[in-house]
Protein backbone atom coordinates (compact mmCIF):
# COMPACT_ATOMS: atom_id res chain seq x y z
CA UNK A 1 0.00 0.00 0.00
CA UNK A 2 2.69 2.48 0.72
CA UNK A 3 4.46 1.41 -2.13
CA UNK A 4 1.71 2.03 -4.19
CA UNK A 5 1.18 4.91 -2.84
CA UNK A 6 4.86 6.06 -3.45
CA UNK A 7 4.37 4.80 -6.80
CA UNK A 8 1.15 7.21 -7.56
CA UNK A 9 2.92 9.96 -6.59
CA UNK A 10 6.13 9.76 -8.53
CA UNK A 11 4.23 8.60 -11.59
CA UNK A 12 2.49 12.11 -11.96
CA UNK A 13 5.74 13.39 -11.90
CA UNK A 14 7.34 11.13 -14.13
CA UNK A 15 4.84 9.14 -16.79
CA UNK A 16 7.66 7.95 -18.55
CA UNK A 17 9.67 6.01 -15.43
CA UNK A 18 5.94 4.57 -13.95
CA UNK A 19 5.38 3.33 -17.72
CA UNK A 20 8.70 1.58 -17.75
CA UNK A 21 8.19 0.29 -14.30
CA UNK A 22 4.84 -1.53 -15.60
CA UNK A 23 6.19 -3.03 -18.53
CA UNK A 24 9.19 -4.32 -16.31
CA UNK A 25 6.33 -4.99 -13.91
CA UNK A 26 3.75 -7.07 -15.95
CA UNK A 27 6.64 -9.10 -17.66
CA UNK A 28 8.23 -9.74 -14.29
CA UNK A 29 4.83 -10.66 -13.01
CA UNK A 30 3.79 -12.91 -15.82
CA UNK A 31 6.72 -15.48 -15.01
CA UNK A 32 5.39 -15.47 -11.09
CA UNK A 33 2.07 -15.86 -12.53
CA UNK A 34 2.88 -18.80 -14.46
CA UNK A 35 4.16 -20.60 -11.38
CA UNK A 36 2.13 -19.56 -9.25
CA UNK A 37 -0.65 -20.56 -11.17
CA UNK A 38 0.93 -24.24 -11.74
CA UNK A 39 1.66 -24.23 -7.83
CA UNK A 40 -2.15 -23.89 -7.80
CA UNK A 41 -3.07 -26.38 -10.02
CA UNK A 42 -1.33 -28.94 -8.33
CA UNK A 43 -2.54 -28.01 -4.52
CA UNK A 44 -5.90 -28.02 -5.59
CA UNK A 45 -6.26 -30.69 -7.70
CA UNK A 46 -4.27 -33.61 -5.59
CA UNK A 47 -3.97 -31.20 -2.55
CA UNK A 48 0.21 -31.46 -2.82
CA UNK A 49 2.03 -28.37 -1.51
CA UNK A 50 4.75 -28.77 -4.05
CA UNK A 51 8.02 -27.59 -2.66
CA UNK A 52 9.50 -28.78 -6.04
CA UNK A 53 8.36 -26.14 -7.88
CA UNK A 54 11.61 -24.57 -8.18
CA UNK A 55 13.40 -27.95 -9.49
CA UNK A 56 10.30 -28.30 -11.96
CA UNK A 57 11.31 -24.42 -13.07
CA UNK A 58 15.27 -25.31 -13.55
CA UNK A 59 14.36 -28.41 -15.20
CA UNK A 60 11.97 -26.78 -17.10
CA UNK A 61 14.31 -24.29 -18.39
CA UNK A 62 17.36 -26.31 -18.64
CA UNK A 63 15.19 -28.90 -20.90
CA UNK A 64 14.88 -26.00 -23.08
CA UNK A 65 18.33 -25.15 -23.29
CA UNK A 66 18.43 -28.92 -24.29
CA UNK A 67 16.07 -29.31 -26.85
CA UNK A 68 16.62 -25.68 -28.07
CA UNK A 69 20.80 -25.52 -28.44
CA UNK A 70 22.57 -28.93 -27.90
CA UNK A 71 20.29 -31.13 -29.29
CA UNK A 72 18.91 -29.04 -31.81
CA UNK A 73 16.01 -31.50 -31.93
CA UNK A 74 13.24 -31.45 -33.51
CA UNK A 75 14.32 -28.39 -35.31
CA UNK A 76 17.41 -30.24 -37.14
CA UNK A 77 15.06 -32.00 -39.37
CA UNK A 78 12.68 -28.89 -40.65
CA UNK A 79 15.42 -27.76 -42.57
CA UNK A 80 13.20 -26.13 -45.00
CA UNK A 81 11.14 -24.14 -42.17
CA UNK A 82 13.09 -20.59 -41.21
CA UNK A 83 15.20 -20.72 -37.75
CA UNK A 84 12.69 -19.16 -35.44
CA UNK A 85 9.76 -21.76 -36.31
CA UNK A 86 13.08 -24.31 -35.87
CA UNK A 87 13.83 -22.85 -32.47
CA UNK A 88 10.23 -22.91 -31.49
CA UNK A 89 9.65 -26.59 -32.38
CA UNK A 90 12.54 -27.49 -30.28
CA UNK A 91 10.97 -25.23 -27.30
CA UNK A 92 7.84 -26.75 -27.36
CA UNK A 93 9.23 -30.19 -27.33
CA UNK A 94 10.93 -28.96 -24.27
CA UNK A 95 8.02 -27.95 -22.85
CA UNK A 96 6.26 -31.32 -23.87
CA UNK A 97 9.47 -33.43 -21.96
CA UNK A 98 9.02 -31.14 -18.96
CA UNK A 99 5.15 -31.83 -18.68
CA UNK A 100 6.20 -35.55 -18.95
CA UNK A 101 8.78 -35.32 -16.28
CA UNK A 102 5.62 -33.83 -13.60
CA UNK A 103 3.90 -36.55 -14.77
CA UNK A 104 6.36 -39.22 -13.64
CA UNK A 105 7.38 -37.36 -10.24
CA UNK A 106 3.56 -37.44 -9.57
CA UNK A 107 3.13 -40.99 -10.28
CA UNK A 108 6.52 -42.85 -8.27
CA UNK A 109 6.71 -40.17 -5.89
CA UNK A 110 3.92 -38.60 -4.82
CA UNK A 111 0.65 -41.51 -5.83
CA UNK A 112 2.28 -44.20 -3.02
CA UNK A 113 1.52 -40.97 -0.65
CA UNK A 114 -1.95 -40.75 -1.29
CA UNK A 115 -3.66 -40.48 1.97
CA UNK A 116 -1.01 -39.38 3.69
CA UNK A 117 -0.53 -36.09 6.24
CA UNK A 118 -0.18 -32.61 4.39
CA UNK A 119 2.60 -32.05 5.63
CA UNK A 120 4.24 -35.45 5.14
CA UNK A 121 3.52 -35.02 1.28
CA UNK A 122 4.96 -32.07 2.05
CA UNK A 123 8.03 -33.08 2.94
CA UNK A 124 8.47 -35.34 0.18
CA UNK A 125 8.14 -32.82 -2.63
CA UNK A 126 11.08 -31.23 -0.50
CA UNK A 127 13.78 -34.50 -1.28
CA UNK A 128 12.24 -34.25 -4.66
CA UNK A 129 12.90 -30.88 -4.68
CA UNK A 130 16.76 -31.69 -3.75
CA UNK A 131 17.36 -34.31 -5.62
CA UNK A 132 15.66 -32.64 -9.13
CA UNK A 133 17.63 -29.51 -8.52
CA UNK A 134 21.31 -31.53 -7.92
CA UNK A 135 20.67 -33.33 -10.77
CA UNK A 136 19.56 -30.84 -12.77
CA UNK A 137 22.61 -28.33 -12.06
CA UNK A 138 25.19 -31.15 -12.77
CA UNK A 139 23.56 -31.13 -16.30
CA UNK A 140 23.58 -27.37 -16.24
CA UNK A 141 27.65 -27.42 -15.55
CA UNK A 142 28.70 -24.03 -13.99
CA UNK A 143 28.62 -21.54 -16.80
CA UNK A 144 25.27 -20.04 -17.92
CA UNK A 145 23.80 -22.00 -20.90
CA UNK A 146 22.04 -19.30 -23.17
CA UNK A 147 18.55 -20.34 -25.29
CA UNK A 148 19.15 -19.02 -27.93
CA UNK A 149 16.17 -17.04 -28.25
CA UNK A 150 15.52 -15.54 -31.62
CA UNK A 151 14.40 -12.60 -30.43
CA UNK A 152 17.70 -12.18 -29.24
CA UNK A 153 18.32 -8.28 -27.52
CA UNK A 154 16.43 -6.48 -29.62
CA UNK A 155 13.60 -3.84 -28.47
CA UNK A 156 10.78 -1.44 -29.54
CA UNK A 157 11.83 2.02 -28.80
CA UNK A 158 8.27 4.39 -28.23
CA UNK A 159 9.53 7.34 -27.34
CA UNK A 160 7.98 7.18 -24.02
CA UNK A 161 8.44 3.51 -23.29
CA UNK A 162 10.78 0.70 -24.26
CA UNK A 163 9.42 -2.74 -24.81
CA UNK A 164 11.99 -6.16 -25.18
CA UNK A 165 10.65 -8.50 -28.03
CA UNK A 166 11.17 -10.47 -25.49
CA UNK A 167 8.29 -9.04 -23.01
CA UNK A 168 5.94 -8.87 -25.56
CA UNK A 169 6.13 -12.34 -26.34
CA UNK A 170 6.06 -13.38 -23.17
CA UNK A 171 2.96 -11.01 -22.23
CA UNK A 172 1.07 -12.48 -24.96
CA UNK A 173 2.33 -16.14 -23.97
CA UNK A 174 1.25 -15.79 -20.66
CA UNK A 175 -2.36 -14.19 -21.75
CA UNK A 176 -2.87 -16.89 -24.10
CA UNK A 177 -1.96 -19.66 -21.63
CA UNK A 178 -4.38 -17.70 -19.36
CA UNK A 179 -7.28 -17.83 -21.12
CA UNK A 180 -6.05 -22.18 -22.39
CA UNK A 181 -6.25 -22.66 -19.06
CA UNK A 182 -9.58 -21.29 -18.31
CA UNK A 183 -10.86 -22.72 -21.55
CA UNK A 184 -9.52 -25.65 -19.96
CA UNK A 185 -10.90 -25.76 -16.92
CA UNK A 186 -14.50 -25.58 -18.46
CA UNK A 187 -13.47 -29.14 -20.54
CA UNK A 188 -14.97 -32.46 -19.44
CA UNK A 189 -11.68 -33.26 -17.94
CA UNK A 190 -11.88 -29.18 -16.48
CA UNK A 191 -14.54 -30.64 -14.61
CA UNK A 192 -13.64 -33.56 -13.26
CA UNK A 193 -10.17 -31.79 -11.97
CA UNK A 194 -12.48 -29.01 -10.08
CA UNK A 195 -14.51 -31.94 -8.96
CA UNK A 196 -11.46 -33.64 -7.53
CA UNK A 197 -10.20 -30.44 -6.19
CA UNK A 198 -13.33 -29.73 -4.33
CA UNK A 199 -14.01 -33.28 -3.21
CA UNK A 200 -12.58 -36.29 -3.87
CA UNK A 201 -14.85 -39.13 -3.07
CA UNK A 202 -17.37 -37.91 -4.20
CA UNK A 203 -15.91 -37.17 -7.74
CA UNK A 204 -14.99 -40.51 -7.76
CA UNK A 205 -18.05 -41.45 -6.94
CA UNK A 206 -19.34 -39.73 -10.25
CA UNK A 207 -16.83 -42.27 -12.28
CA UNK A 208 -13.93 -39.40 -11.97
CA UNK A 209 -10.12 -41.40 -12.43
CA UNK A 210 -8.53 -38.99 -9.99
CA UNK A 211 -5.47 -40.58 -10.82
CA UNK A 212 -5.54 -39.68 -13.90
CA UNK A 213 -6.71 -35.99 -12.74
CA UNK A 214 -3.55 -35.92 -10.51
CA UNK A 215 -1.52 -36.61 -13.89
CA UNK A 216 -3.04 -33.71 -15.80
CA UNK A 217 -2.31 -31.18 -12.86
CA UNK A 218 1.32 -31.85 -12.84
CA UNK A 219 1.49 -31.79 -16.44
CA UNK A 220 0.08 -28.37 -16.29
CA UNK A 221 2.07 -27.65 -13.39
CA UNK A 222 5.23 -28.61 -14.88
CA UNK A 223 4.31 -27.18 -18.12
CA UNK A 224 4.46 -23.48 -16.98
CA UNK A 225 7.10 -23.52 -14.58
CA UNK A 226 9.14 -24.97 -17.86
CA UNK A 227 7.68 -21.51 -19.40
CA UNK A 228 8.29 -19.48 -16.32
CA UNK A 229 12.04 -20.54 -16.46
CA UNK A 230 12.18 -20.18 -20.19
CA UNK A 231 11.61 -16.20 -20.07
CA UNK A 232 13.52 -15.86 -16.71
CA UNK A 233 16.44 -17.29 -18.61
CA UNK A 234 16.25 -14.30 -21.51
CA UNK A 235 16.65 -10.41 -21.63
CA UNK A 236 15.96 -8.81 -20.49
CA UNK A 237 15.65 -10.67 -16.74
CA UNK A 238 19.34 -12.68 -17.46
CA UNK A 239 20.04 -12.57 -20.42
CA UNK A 240 23.07 -15.11 -19.74
CA UNK A 241 20.68 -17.92 -19.66
CA UNK A 242 20.41 -20.95 -17.44
CA UNK A 243 22.19 -21.58 -14.68
CA UNK A 244 22.58 -23.20 -11.10
CA UNK A 245 20.08 -20.52 -9.49
CA UNK A 246 17.76 -20.66 -12.35
CA UNK A 247 15.58 -22.66 -9.93
CA UNK A 248 15.01 -20.52 -6.94
CA UNK A 249 12.67 -17.90 -9.13
CA UNK A 250 10.33 -20.29 -7.64
CA UNK A 251 10.64 -18.87 -3.82
CA UNK A 252 10.12 -15.66 -5.53
CA UNK A 253 7.13 -16.62 -6.92
CA UNK A 254 5.62 -18.15 -3.40
CA UNK A 255 4.22 -14.77 -2.52
CA UNK A 256 2.37 -14.40 -5.05
CA UNK A 257 0.74 -18.11 -4.38
CA UNK A 258 -0.03 -16.94 -0.97
CA UNK A 259 -1.46 -13.34 -1.96
CA UNK A 260 -3.53 -15.05 -4.19
CA UNK A 261 -5.00 -17.25 -1.89
CA UNK A 262 -3.01 -20.44 -1.96
CA UNK A 263 -6.27 -22.40 -3.31
CA UNK A 264 -7.39 -19.47 -5.92
CA UNK A 265 -6.39 -19.52 -9.56
CA UNK A 266 -7.40 -16.13 -10.29
CA UNK A 267 -5.46 -15.19 -7.51
CA UNK A 268 -2.77 -16.63 -8.44
CA UNK A 269 -2.76 -14.71 -11.17
CA UNK A 270 -3.15 -11.49 -9.88
CA UNK A 271 -0.95 -12.07 -7.18
CA UNK A 272 1.94 -13.20 -9.55
CA UNK A 273 1.25 -9.92 -11.38
CA UNK A 274 1.31 -7.61 -7.84
CA UNK A 275 4.86 -8.77 -6.77
CA UNK A 276 5.97 -8.38 -10.27
CA UNK A 277 4.60 -4.76 -9.88
CA UNK A 278 5.80 -3.89 -6.49
CA UNK A 279 9.21 -5.29 -6.94
CA UNK A 280 9.71 -3.47 -10.12
CA UNK A 281 8.34 -0.04 -8.33
CA UNK A 282 10.32 -0.60 -5.87
CA UNK A 283 13.43 -0.83 -7.92
CA UNK A 284 12.28 2.31 -9.85
CA UNK A 285 11.54 4.36 -7.07
CA UNK A 286 12.67 3.36 -3.68
CA UNK A 287 16.36 2.92 -4.73
CA UNK A 288 17.52 0.40 -1.64
CA UNK A 289 20.52 0.00 -3.65
CA UNK A 290 22.09 0.28 -0.01
CA UNK A 291 20.13 -3.28 0.85
CA UNK A 292 22.09 -5.07 -1.72
CA UNK A 293 20.89 -6.77 -5.06
CA UNK A 294 18.67 -8.99 -2.94
CA UNK A 295 16.74 -6.73 -2.06
CA UNK A 296 13.73 -6.88 -4.76
CA UNK A 297 13.81 -11.07 -3.66
CA UNK A 298 11.93 -9.49 -0.17
CA UNK A 299 9.46 -7.10 -2.00
CA UNK A 300 7.14 -9.61 -2.65
CA UNK A 301 7.04 -10.86 1.10
CA UNK A 302 7.01 -7.51 2.51
CA UNK A 303 3.46 -6.94 0.20
CA UNK A 304 3.04 -10.94 1.42
CA UNK A 305 3.13 -9.93 4.91
CA UNK A 306 0.57 -6.47 4.14
CA UNK A 307 -1.63 -8.55 2.43
CA UNK A 308 -1.82 -10.99 5.04
CA UNK A 309 -2.83 -8.69 8.20
CA UNK A 310 -5.32 -6.96 5.99
CA UNK A 311 -6.75 -10.91 4.20
CA UNK A 312 -5.29 -13.45 6.65
CA UNK A 313 -6.99 -16.00 3.50
CA UNK A 314 -4.95 -14.03 0.68
CA UNK A 315 -6.96 -11.65 -1.93
CA UNK A 316 -9.56 -15.06 -3.76
CA UNK A 317 -8.43 -17.67 -0.81
CA UNK A 318 -11.11 -19.70 0.84
CA UNK A 319 -11.04 -18.88 4.46
CA UNK A 320 -11.39 -22.71 5.48
CA UNK A 321 -9.11 -24.70 3.31
CA UNK A 322 -11.09 -28.15 3.33
CA UNK A 323 -8.93 -31.23 3.76
CA UNK A 324 -9.90 -34.25 1.83
CA UNK B 1 -29.73 -57.26 -11.21
CA UNK B 2 -27.09 -56.43 -8.33
CA UNK B 3 -26.53 -59.09 -5.84
CA UNK B 4 -24.93 -58.65 -2.92
CA UNK B 5 -23.66 -62.45 -1.26
CA UNK B 6 -22.70 -62.94 2.55
CA UNK B 7 -20.24 -59.55 2.43
CA UNK B 8 -17.86 -58.84 5.45
CA UNK B 9 -16.28 -55.46 5.62
CA UNK B 10 -13.35 -54.44 7.85
CA UNK B 11 -12.64 -51.21 8.71
CA UNK B 12 -8.85 -50.34 9.58
CA UNK B 13 -7.65 -54.23 9.40
CA UNK B 14 -9.60 -54.86 12.59
CA UNK B 15 -13.21 -52.70 12.79
CA UNK B 16 -15.85 -55.62 11.53
CA UNK B 17 -18.50 -53.94 10.31
CA UNK B 18 -20.30 -55.88 7.96
CA UNK B 19 -21.18 -59.27 9.48
CA UNK B 20 -22.26 -61.40 6.02
CA UNK B 21 -24.66 -59.35 4.81
CA UNK B 22 -26.93 -60.33 1.65
CA UNK B 23 -29.29 -58.65 -0.60
CA UNK B 24 -30.66 -58.06 -4.33
CA UNK B 25 -31.71 -55.74 -6.56
CA UNK B 26 -34.04 -57.22 -8.98
CA UNK B 27 -34.27 -54.65 -12.26
CA UNK B 28 -36.68 -52.47 -12.61
CA UNK B 29 -37.57 -52.28 -8.83
CA UNK B 30 -37.54 -50.70 -5.39
CA UNK B 31 -35.58 -52.21 -2.92
CA UNK B 32 -35.38 -50.27 0.93
CA UNK B 33 -32.39 -51.01 2.93
CA UNK B 34 -33.52 -49.77 6.77
CA UNK B 35 -31.46 -49.53 9.72
CA UNK B 36 -30.56 -46.78 12.50
CA UNK B 37 -27.60 -44.67 12.82
CA UNK B 38 -24.19 -47.06 12.70
CA UNK B 39 -25.88 -49.99 11.29
CA UNK B 40 -23.59 -50.19 8.78
CA UNK B 41 -26.05 -48.93 5.96
CA UNK B 42 -23.30 -46.49 4.19
CA UNK B 43 -20.47 -49.12 4.36
CA UNK B 44 -23.05 -51.07 2.26
CA UNK B 45 -23.18 -48.25 0.05
CA UNK B 46 -19.53 -47.94 -0.26
CA UNK B 47 -18.56 -51.60 -0.51
CA UNK B 48 -21.04 -51.68 -3.67
CA UNK B 49 -19.70 -48.38 -5.53
CA UNK B 50 -16.08 -48.93 -4.39
CA UNK B 51 -15.60 -46.50 -2.10
CA UNK B 52 -14.31 -48.38 0.94
CA UNK B 53 -10.30 -47.31 0.26
CA UNK B 54 -10.91 -43.81 0.83
CA UNK B 55 -12.09 -44.89 4.07
CA UNK B 56 -9.78 -47.64 4.97
CA UNK B 57 -12.11 -50.41 4.21
CA UNK B 58 -11.50 -53.66 2.90
CA UNK B 59 -14.14 -56.54 1.98
CA UNK B 60 -12.64 -59.42 3.48
CA UNK B 61 -15.70 -61.95 2.42
CA UNK B 62 -18.39 -62.34 0.30
CA UNK B 63 -19.11 -60.87 -3.25
CA UNK B 64 -20.91 -58.45 -4.70
CA UNK B 65 -22.31 -59.23 -8.70
CA UNK B 66 -24.13 -57.01 -11.30
CA UNK B 67 -25.82 -57.78 -14.38
CA UNK B 68 -24.06 -61.76 -13.28
CA UNK B 69 -20.38 -59.87 -13.32
CA UNK B 70 -18.06 -59.92 -10.13
CA UNK B 71 -17.46 -56.38 -9.45
CA UNK B 72 -16.17 -57.05 -5.82
CA UNK B 73 -12.61 -55.33 -6.57
CA UNK B 74 -13.45 -53.11 -9.23
CA UNK B 75 -11.94 -49.41 -9.10
CA UNK B 76 -15.56 -46.67 -8.83
CA UNK B 77 -15.29 -45.78 -12.40
CA UNK B 78 -15.94 -49.23 -13.44
CA UNK B 79 -18.84 -49.59 -11.77
CA UNK B 80 -20.15 -46.03 -12.91
CA UNK B 81 -19.61 -47.02 -16.40
CA UNK B 82 -21.27 -50.61 -15.77
CA UNK B 83 -24.56 -48.53 -15.07
CA UNK B 84 -24.66 -47.99 -10.93
CA UNK B 85 -24.58 -44.64 -9.70
CA UNK B 86 -24.85 -43.20 -6.17
CA UNK B 87 -26.43 -40.15 -4.21
CA UNK B 88 -24.12 -39.65 -1.10
CA UNK B 89 -25.74 -39.32 1.99
CA UNK B 90 -25.34 -35.28 3.25
CA UNK B 91 -25.57 -34.50 -0.51
CA UNK B 92 -22.67 -32.83 -1.34
CA UNK B 93 -22.92 -31.12 -4.52
CA UNK B 94 -19.88 -29.65 -5.59
CA UNK B 95 -20.82 -26.29 -3.97
CA UNK B 96 -17.93 -23.81 -5.44
CA UNK B 97 -19.50 -25.10 -9.03
CA UNK B 98 -22.74 -23.84 -10.59
CA UNK B 99 -25.30 -26.42 -11.30
CA UNK B 100 -24.53 -27.50 -14.67
CA UNK B 101 -21.27 -27.96 -13.73
CA UNK B 102 -22.10 -30.21 -11.14
CA UNK B 103 -24.31 -32.06 -13.52
CA UNK B 104 -21.28 -31.97 -16.07
CA UNK B 105 -19.19 -34.12 -13.49
CA UNK B 106 -21.99 -36.12 -13.16
CA UNK B 107 -22.07 -36.79 -16.84
CA UNK B 108 -18.19 -37.92 -16.66
CA UNK B 109 -18.76 -41.61 -17.23
CA UNK B 110 -21.16 -40.48 -20.13
CA UNK B 111 -19.19 -40.17 -23.56
CA UNK B 112 -22.16 -40.21 -25.72
CA UNK B 113 -23.28 -36.27 -26.55
CA UNK B 114 -26.33 -36.96 -27.55
CA UNK B 115 -26.77 -39.35 -24.25
CA UNK B 116 -25.90 -36.60 -21.96
CA UNK B 117 -28.40 -34.07 -23.96
CA UNK B 118 -31.14 -36.30 -23.62
CA UNK B 119 -29.54 -36.61 -19.53
CA UNK B 120 -29.91 -33.32 -18.93
CA UNK B 121 -33.45 -32.73 -19.76
CA UNK B 122 -34.62 -35.50 -18.23
CA UNK B 123 -32.97 -34.10 -15.42
CA UNK B 124 -34.50 -30.55 -16.16
CA UNK B 125 -38.01 -31.75 -16.57
CA UNK B 126 -37.81 -33.85 -13.32
CA UNK B 127 -36.72 -30.45 -11.22
CA UNK B 128 -38.06 -27.90 -13.09
CA UNK B 129 -36.24 -25.38 -10.30
CA UNK B 130 -32.59 -26.90 -11.28
CA UNK B 131 -33.56 -25.78 -14.60
CA UNK B 132 -34.02 -22.10 -13.61
CA UNK B 133 -31.37 -21.85 -11.48
CA UNK B 134 -28.71 -23.78 -13.89
CA UNK B 135 -25.58 -21.15 -13.55
CA UNK B 136 -26.39 -20.83 -9.54
CA UNK B 137 -23.25 -21.55 -7.72
CA UNK B 138 -24.95 -24.92 -6.24
CA UNK B 139 -23.69 -24.06 -2.37
CA UNK B 140 -26.61 -21.26 -2.58
CA UNK B 141 -29.20 -23.10 -3.48
CA UNK B 142 -31.15 -24.57 -0.96
CA UNK B 143 -30.87 -28.18 1.19
CA UNK B 144 -33.59 -29.11 -0.65
CA UNK B 145 -32.60 -27.69 -4.22
CA UNK B 146 -29.02 -29.31 -3.39
CA UNK B 147 -30.84 -32.96 -2.98
CA UNK B 148 -32.41 -32.48 -6.23
CA UNK B 149 -29.14 -31.30 -7.93
CA UNK B 150 -27.19 -34.60 -5.85
CA UNK B 151 -30.48 -36.77 -7.58
CA UNK B 152 -29.92 -35.32 -10.89
CA UNK B 153 -26.32 -35.64 -10.87
CA UNK B 154 -26.42 -39.20 -10.46
CA UNK B 155 -28.84 -39.05 -13.37
CA UNK B 156 -27.14 -38.01 -15.91
CA UNK B 157 -24.75 -41.49 -16.62
CA UNK B 158 -28.04 -42.46 -17.53
CA UNK B 159 -27.81 -45.61 -14.34
CA UNK B 160 -29.74 -49.10 -14.22
CA UNK B 161 -29.15 -48.79 -10.77
CA UNK B 162 -29.31 -46.06 -9.26
CA UNK B 163 -28.66 -46.42 -5.36
CA UNK B 164 -29.57 -43.38 -2.41
CA UNK B 165 -28.23 -42.85 0.71
CA UNK B 166 -30.83 -41.42 2.96
CA UNK B 167 -32.21 -38.98 0.71
CA UNK B 168 -34.56 -37.04 3.27
CA UNK B 169 -32.25 -36.79 5.90
CA UNK B 170 -32.78 -33.04 7.36
CA UNK B 171 -35.78 -32.61 4.50
CA UNK B 172 -38.71 -30.97 5.88
CA UNK B 173 -42.06 -33.15 5.40
CA UNK B 174 -43.23 -31.78 2.46
CA UNK B 175 -39.53 -32.13 0.18
CA UNK B 176 -39.42 -35.85 1.94
CA UNK B 177 -43.13 -36.44 -0.47
CA UNK B 178 -41.56 -34.67 -2.95
CA UNK B 179 -38.27 -36.73 -3.13
CA UNK B 180 -40.24 -39.55 -2.54
CA UNK B 181 -42.13 -38.72 -5.59
CA UNK B 182 -39.14 -37.88 -7.81
CA UNK B 183 -37.70 -41.78 -6.94
CA UNK B 184 -41.25 -43.34 -8.10
CA UNK B 185 -40.87 -41.37 -11.17
CA UNK B 186 -37.31 -42.25 -11.84
CA UNK B 187 -38.07 -45.89 -11.22
CA UNK B 188 -41.05 -45.71 -13.66
CA UNK B 189 -38.56 -44.27 -16.15
CA UNK B 190 -37.17 -48.29 -15.82
CA UNK B 191 -34.04 -47.35 -13.63
CA UNK B 192 -33.67 -49.88 -10.73
CA UNK B 193 -33.45 -48.21 -7.04
CA UNK B 194 -31.81 -49.15 -4.03
CA UNK B 195 -32.93 -46.42 -1.38
CA UNK B 196 -31.09 -46.40 2.09
CA UNK B 197 -33.27 -44.67 4.97
CA UNK B 198 -33.88 -44.45 8.18
CA UNK B 199 -37.24 -43.31 7.50
CA UNK B 200 -38.87 -46.38 7.12
CA UNK B 201 -42.46 -44.93 6.60
CA UNK B 202 -41.59 -43.52 3.83
CA UNK B 203 -39.42 -46.15 2.43
CA UNK B 204 -41.58 -48.73 3.07
CA UNK B 205 -44.45 -47.22 1.69
CA UNK B 206 -42.40 -47.17 -2.10
CA UNK B 207 -40.76 -50.31 -2.15
CA UNK B 208 -40.87 -53.79 -3.74
CA UNK B 209 -39.01 -55.00 -0.81
CA UNK B 210 -37.17 -54.32 2.04
CA UNK B 211 -33.98 -55.21 4.28
CA UNK B 212 -33.67 -54.38 7.76
CA UNK B 213 -30.18 -54.47 9.37
CA UNK B 214 -28.85 -53.66 13.18
CA UNK B 215 -25.00 -53.68 13.91
CA UNK B 216 -23.73 -54.62 10.27
CA UNK B 217 -25.66 -57.95 10.17
CA UNK B 218 -30.14 -58.08 8.50
CA UNK B 219 -32.11 -59.05 10.74
CA UNK B 220 -35.28 -59.23 8.42
CA UNK B 221 -36.53 -58.90 5.37
CA UNK B 222 -39.47 -59.15 2.94
CA UNK B 223 -42.13 -57.29 0.90
CA UNK B 224 -43.21 -53.84 2.91
CA UNK B 225 -46.93 -54.86 3.47
CA UNK B 226 -45.27 -57.83 5.76
CA UNK B 227 -42.56 -55.44 7.64
CA UNK B 228 -44.91 -52.59 7.74
CA UNK B 229 -47.10 -55.63 9.73
CA UNK B 230 -44.46 -56.44 11.92
CA UNK B 231 -44.55 -55.36 15.38
CA UNK B 232 -40.71 -55.16 16.53
CA UNK B 233 -40.80 -52.54 12.80
CA UNK B 234 -43.50 -50.90 14.10
CA UNK B 235 -41.87 -50.20 17.25
CA UNK B 236 -38.56 -49.57 16.15
CA UNK B 237 -38.95 -47.76 12.76
CA UNK B 238 -41.53 -46.13 12.73
CA UNK B 239 -42.27 -44.28 15.87
CA UNK B 240 -45.77 -46.12 16.37
CA UNK B 241 -44.35 -48.02 19.71
CA UNK B 242 -46.78 -47.60 22.91
CA UNK B 243 -44.21 -47.26 25.69
CA UNK B 244 -42.13 -43.58 25.76
CA UNK B 245 -38.82 -43.84 24.42
CA UNK B 246 -37.35 -45.40 21.08
CA UNK B 247 -35.28 -48.70 21.82
CA UNK B 248 -33.51 -50.68 18.76
CA UNK B 249 -33.56 -53.84 17.95
CA UNK B 250 -30.17 -54.30 19.76
CA UNK B 251 -31.68 -53.73 22.92
CA UNK B 252 -34.09 -56.36 22.35
CA UNK B 253 -31.85 -58.88 21.54
CA UNK B 254 -29.33 -58.19 24.30
CA UNK B 255 -32.45 -58.86 26.41
CA UNK B 256 -33.73 -61.67 25.11
CA UNK B 257 -29.63 -62.92 25.30
CA UNK B 258 -29.44 -61.90 28.76
CA UNK B 259 -32.60 -63.49 29.92
CA UNK B 260 -31.10 -66.88 28.13
CA UNK B 261 -28.07 -66.60 29.71
CA UNK B 262 -29.37 -66.21 33.07
CA UNK B 263 -32.44 -68.72 33.32
N1 LIG C 1 -14.02 -44.95 8.24
C1 LIG C 1 -14.43 -45.70 9.28
N2 LIG C 1 -13.53 -46.25 10.11
C2 LIG C 1 -13.94 -47.00 11.15
N3 LIG C 1 -15.22 -47.24 11.45
C3 LIG C 1 -16.17 -46.70 10.67
C4 LIG C 1 -15.82 -45.90 9.54
N4 LIG C 1 -16.96 -45.49 8.95
C5 LIG C 1 -17.97 -46.03 9.67
N5 LIG C 1 -17.51 -46.74 10.70
C6 LIG C 1 -18.30 -47.48 11.68
O1 LIG C 1 -19.03 -48.47 11.00
C7 LIG C 1 -20.32 -48.59 11.54
C8 LIG C 1 -21.33 -48.44 10.45
O2 LIG C 1 -21.29 -47.13 9.94
P1 LIG C 1 -22.15 -46.67 8.70
O3 LIG C 1 -21.97 -47.64 7.62
O4 LIG C 1 -21.82 -45.27 8.42
O5 LIG C 1 -23.63 -46.79 9.28
P2 LIG C 1 -24.99 -46.12 8.80
O6 LIG C 1 -24.80 -45.57 7.45
O7 LIG C 1 -25.98 -47.23 8.85
O8 LIG C 1 -25.33 -45.06 9.81
C9 LIG C 1 -20.44 -47.53 12.62
O9 LIG C 1 -20.23 -48.17 13.86
C10 LIG C 1 -19.32 -46.58 12.33
O10 LIG C 1 -18.82 -46.03 13.50
MG1 LIG D 1 -25.05 -43.63 6.82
Amino acid sequence: MITGLVVLAQATADGNAFAQMLVGGISFGAIYALLAMGFVIIFKATSVINFAHGALTGLGAFLVVAFATVLDFPGRFLTSFPEWAQWTANVLTAFAVAALFGVLIERVFLRPMVGEALFAVAIVTLGIDIVVRTITNDFIGTQPRPVGAPWGLNVIDLGWVIIAWSEVIQIVVTVVLLVAIAMFLRTRTGVAMRATAFDQETARAQGVNVGRVFSVAWAIGAFLAAVAGLFYSVFPRRATGVDQATAFIAFRAFPAVIIGGLDSIPGAVVGGFAVGIAESAANTYLGFEFLGNGFPGIVGYLLMMVVLLIRPYGLFGTPEIRRV
Amino acid sequence: MLAVENLEVVYNDVVLVLRGISLEVPDGKIVALLGTNGAGKTTTLRAITGLLDMHEGDVTKGEITFDGADITEEDPAARVRRGISQVMEGRRVFAEMTVDDNLRAGAYSNRDANLVKEARERVMTLFPKLADRRNATAGYLSGGEQQMLAIGRALMQVPKLLILDEPSLGLAPLLVQEVRDIIVEINSQGTAVLLIEQNANMALSIADYGYIMETGKMVMDGDPGKLLKDEDVKEFYLGLHTTGEQKSFRDVKHYKRRKRWLS
